[in-house]
């Protein structure tokens, strides 16, 4: 992986073209896209297990029965306009706008945050009317599901607040934006499955 | 991409086509306008979803809500995560892990009596 001098004028643009690798693309990326198409089997493991079991409740309430679909759909809403603020992030910081980035940036993390929000109300919602995650088979599998989603959002946020502090330590700029753009592919992949949770969870009867 | 595997011998690194490359990759990306509009039109699938959830239950339903769903996650990974843009060695590992994902999970929810034909 051999370091090159680009022209002056050039060189703080065009960062992520100073290593050559046998791919022709950068390792970190090829790294998180890699890294994405293996959550891709994780959540299938957890999807397909929460189908498995959902109508296989014998005790208690089931998760269809206490959903309220117009706040998991604002809480669908305010995820999917994080992604959009984390483009602008990602576009922001590669036409070397860094204060303009970690406003976006800060702008996904409160979103996040916010769905975050939603769904710990949610979940203390469902345990008080009865549905704790020992309640039945289907409970378990939303529970696990949700949750592991939730955690990742979590993890999601955390990266960004990680990203914006070291911007303003000066670590983050124009020249090193395929940070950013890597933790954007993980953001919006936590957004993708969320998609694909809000449809077979919540929306298939 | 593929010109310049051609071109360069391994080990070699041809500075003025990378650079070339990271600006027209770079220009290939959506405005800040076009990820404004993409966004409002996932926010307005979103809203048909959830019609067609109040709407009714039936086969055509759930058809028609995994068609919004896949069309969702195709735009917000081709155009949000520029995948449409990128090099195709991503597409080929997400679309590899997801498509094993699918082809393991199915057999799995069919073995299992899950699909009712």
């Amino acid at each position: 992986m051999a370091d090159i001098a680009l022209p002056a004028s050039q060189s703080h643009d065009h960062a992520d073209a100073h290593h050559a690798t046998s791919t022709g693309v950068s390792n970190e990326k090829l790294a998180m896209w890699a890294f994405l198409g293996s959550e891709c089997m994780l959540f299938g493991a957890l999807i397909a297990t929460y189908v498995l079991y959902r109508h296989r409740a014998v005790v208690g309430p089931t998760p269809h029965s206490l959903y309220d679909i117009l706040f998991t759909s604002v809480s669908s809403f305010v995820l999917l306009m994080s992604s959009l603020s984390m483009a602008l992030a990602v576009a922001a910081i590669q036409r070397g706008e860094d204060r303009r980035m970690r406003v976006w940036l800060c702008t996904t993390a409160v979103l996040g945050s916010i769905f975050i929000g939603g769904q710990i109300y949610e979940f203390t919602s469902f345990i008080r009317r009865g549905m704790t995650i020992r309640t039945n088979v289907t409970s378990g599998a939303f529970y696990v599901l949700t949750g592991f989603h939730g955690v990742h959002v979590t993890l999601g946020i955390l990266m960004l607040l990680s990203l914006v502090s070291m911007s303003i330590r000066g670590k983050i700029h124009q020249g090193r934006a395929e940070v950013v753009e890597i933790a954007g592919l993980y953001w919006h992949f936590v957004d993708i499955v969320w998609i694909i949770i809000f449809t077979v969870v919540y929306l298939i009867p | 991409m593929s010109d310049y595997h051609a071109t360069v011998a391994p080990g070699e690194f041809d500075e003025e086509h990378a650079v070339d490359e990271a600006l027209a990759e770079r220009h290939a990306h959506p405005s800040d306008a076009t990820y404004v509009l993409i966004a409002l039109g996932l926010a307005v699938l979103t809203a048909i979803e959830v019609g067609v959830y109040y709407l009714k239950s039936d086969h055509l339903t759930i058809v028609v809500l995994l068609l919004l769903m896949w069309f969702k996650f195709l735009v917000v990974v081709g155009y949000f995560m520029h995948l449409r843009f990128d090099s195709p060695i991503f597409r080929w590992l997400f679309f590899g892990g997801l498509i094993t994902a699918v082809i393991v999970y199915s057999l799995v929810l069919l073995m299992f009596g899950v699909f009712h034909f």
